[in-house]
């Protein structure tokens, strides 16, 4: 009888650390090489705010066409039916125009929070959604730091709503469609590291048109959406909280705990038990057997 | 094996089906009074939840409830799952003492525990399938065409379901001698420590991953609430909801379902209830000490002038240190009542936590605020009411509160001495 609990035990010990096996965590965490992926510049100083992306955008993505009046003190988020808006801002050098969509993260915190791989990183940069593997728990939603990823709530079929770097373009060798249909030469398509050096090329010959940084090279990792501006970043709505840390990163730790916890918990409970029945059993010898 | 077992035990498998099944639909038909207020009301809820879960899944999750953009989680997730969850940590905890240190004295209450937990698990866990927006994708990380290893909810989804595996396993003996199937219990009772054991390890994984689950919303959840140490503060925390659910359930059980309890179990209650009001006063002290590590680490000083400092203050001191001192003082004491009062501002304390964390302090700084529906409410309510249902259901019909430890696969050598003591 006792073989066969200790039997027992070390298959569930066993079982626990072939699911072990399946839990590996660095994947959507670790760095890659950033050369190859592709990225858009947006020069703030550029953009006209004309909104010709948002109808490109929904042309190309088979989205309702953008209204044609809009109030442009009112700030806009993008919403399950529109992936990029441009709004307004008043800053300190007057209004400035911003277009915002998906940031398309280096180290996406959807794709790595996401249980299904719905929400998955393609090799060439481009964070997109899979509708067949959605289960639409809306964690994405929850780790995204620019609150990006939209839930059809009014949808007994709801989709998750974001931009996705029209990655059928890409594939047909086209550019994203805002970027292809931009009048002021405001969005550059290309390397992400080419467009880095492109905007550091920018600062370095016009120092007193931009201020000396690009948001997006080193913010949450890296994204492949990168801005200049003319003022700060956060006079144009963007966050600067977010830190240089990869959101995946904060679960890292966690997630490498779980097979440690699940190999080793298992044989120091059953040592814990037999501990603890050897004991009962001296003790009750010592006692002479009440029974 | 078990096929064999019961074609061993009674040569012709059809028969005992057919005894089984007559069996079962006398079990279903409802004992007592059917039209009690409790009845009325809980029904009428249900129904209710039904109509109201009808339209969600027709017309989408923005029908009945208040979740937007800004906040994809609300009630469902934060009460139903997440602190929901962290109720049912009770039944691991007990398997530890009972199965693991051998502590016979909480013997008696580990097939209530169990059940108990596993149903919450049934019932809030699976809550969550009314929260998804695409339920019929559910079962992809499970079957393996797309498995998310990087992240936590898929961690914590495949530890709900070994784990509610393992509860059945726990609890199985209590179905088999119910049904009268005597070989299939001994093999069952046989595969209760592997349970146990895998239990308690997946137990301590995912509890602590609900929390670990907030780490990616750095800078969303309010910073008197966020530290990276939730998974601990969770797992801690788990330990001293769970045990004051088992207080304050057994409180009720010991009124509603007297009849069933057992002698043992009626004589040492007193007992258990003490020792377990000691436990969550030593855990509750190791929480607050682990909390004010946190707090002092993430430098939240110059929090707690503002309104949120006071809300954090409140939780803290109001529903943690205070009951943590009062379960130690009604130990000394032995005085039931306290133990009970503290358990149930525990509770509410733990309900405070999980959703200062998940909706309360999430997006705080959100200009328009998350406040469910009274349909999300209604829903919640509904899904407690149907666990109450099966609950009820099984405490009458299953030897769970009174039952025969003496075949437990704990300590065969002390079987005897069990055994004279349950007799």
């Amino acid at each position: 009888m006792k073989r066969r609990d200790w039997l027992k035990t070390v298959c569930a010990a066993g079982g626990a650390s072939l699911a072990a096996r399946g839990l590996r965590a660095e994947e959507a965490a670790a760095p890659e090489p950033l050369t190859d992926r592709v990225g858009v510049l947006v020069d703030t100083t550029k953009c006209l705010g004309c909104r010709m992306c948002e109808f490109a955008c929904a042309r190309a993505n088979e989205l309702p066409e953008p209204e044609q009046q809009i109030d442009r003190s009112v700030r806009r988020d993008t919403t399950p039916d529109q992936w990029t808006v441009v709004n307004r801002y008043e800053t300190e050098r007057g209004a400035v125009y911003r277009k915002q969509q998906c940031m398309h993260c280096v180290q996406p915190a959807c794709a790595s929070a996401c249980l299904t791989r719905a929400m998955y990183r393609t090799p060439d940069g481009a964070v997109t959604w899979r509708e067949g593997k959605c289960m639409g728990c809306r964690y994405c939603m929850v780790s995204c730091p620019f609150d990006v990823p939209k839930f059809e709530y009014d949808s007994p079929v709801p989709k998750i709503q974001k931009c996705q770097l029209c990655w059928s373009r890409l594939q047909e060798g086209e550019r994203p469609a805002c970027v292809s249909n931009c009048p002021a030469g405001a969005l550059k398509f290309g390397k992400r590291r080419e467009l880095l050096d492109e905007a550091r090329d920018r600062i370095y010959h016009e120092p007193d048109k931009y201020v000396h940084e690009i948001y997006g090279e080193h913010e949450v990792g890296g994204t492949s959406w990168l801005y200049l501006s003319a003022v700060p970043f956060e006079q144009l709505g963007l966050p600067t909280h977010l830190g240089e840390t990869p959101f995946p990163v904060y679960t890292r730790e966690f997630l490498y705990a779980v097979p440690l916890v699940l190999t080793l918990a298992p044989p120091f409970l059953l040592a814990l038990n037999r501990a603890s029945r050897a004991r009962e059993v001296a003790e009750e010898e010592g006692e002479g057997g009440e029974a | 094996m078990t096929m064999q077992l019961v074609d061993g035990a009674r040569p012709n498998l059809w028969d005992e089906a057919r005894r089984f099944g007559g069996f079962l639909l006398r079990e279903l038909k409802p004992k007592g009074k059917l039209l009690t207020p409790f009845n009325v009301i809980t029904g009428g809820i249900i129904l209710l939840s039904a109509v109201l879960l009808t339209i969600r899944f027709a017309k989408g999750l923005g029908s009945i409830t208040n979740l937007s953009q800004d906040y994809p989680w609300g009630l469902w997730i934060g009460f139903d799952v997440i602190t929901g969850v962290a109720f049912a940590g009770g039944a691991y905890v007990i398997v530890f003492m009972v199965y693991i240190l051998g502590q016979e004295k909480y013997h008696p209450i580990v097939r209530v525990t169990v059940l108990n937990g596993f149903l919450a698990y049934v019932f809030y866990a699976g809550a969550l399938l009314l929260d998804l927006g695409r339920p019929w994708n559910v079962v992809n990380p499970v079957i393996g065409n797309s498995f998310g290893v990087s992240s936590v909810l898929f961690l914590v989804a495949w530890h709900f379901l070994l784990y509610m595996l393992a509860q059945f396993v726990e609890f199985s003996p209590a179905v088999a001698e119910w049904a009268g199937w005597q070989r299939v219990r001994k093999v069952l009772g046989a595969m209760t420590l592997g349970a146990v054991i895998f239990g308690i390890t997946l137990s301590m994984l995912h509890q602590s991953g609900l929390g670990a689950l907030y780490l990616m919303a750095k800078e969303k959840v309010h910073p008197l609430w966020y530290s990276e140490f939730i998974p601990v503060l969770f797992l801690v925390s788990s330990i001293f909801a769970g045990l004051s659910l088992v207080i304050f359930e057994g409180s009720i059980t010991h009124k509603v379902f007297h009849h069933r309890v057992g002698r043992r179990l009626a004589a040492t209650h007193h007992d258990i209830v003490r020792g377990l009001a000691r436990i969550c006063a030593a855990t509750m002290f190791v929480y607050l000490f682990a909390q004010i590590l946190v707090f002092v680490h993430g430098q939240r000083w110059q929090y707690l002038g503002s309104g949120w400092g006071w809300w954090y203050l409140l939780e803290m001191v109001g529903f943690v240190a205070v009951p943590a001192a009062l379960f130690l003082c009604g130990y000394r004491n032995g005085c039931l009542p306290v133990i009970r009062g503290a358990a149930l501002m525990t509770l509410i304390g733990i309900v405070l936590n999980r959703l200062n964390v998940s909706v309360i302090g999430f997006k705080w700084y959100a200009e328009v605020r998350y406040v469910p529906t009274w349909m999300e409410i209604v829903v919640t309510l509904g899904v407690i009411s149907a666990e109450l249902w099966v609950f009820r259901w099984v405490i009458n019909r299953m030897p769970v509160l009174d039952f025969d430890m003496s075949e437990s696969s704990h300590a065969p050598e002390g079987a005897e001495r069990a055994g004279v003591i349950a007799a």
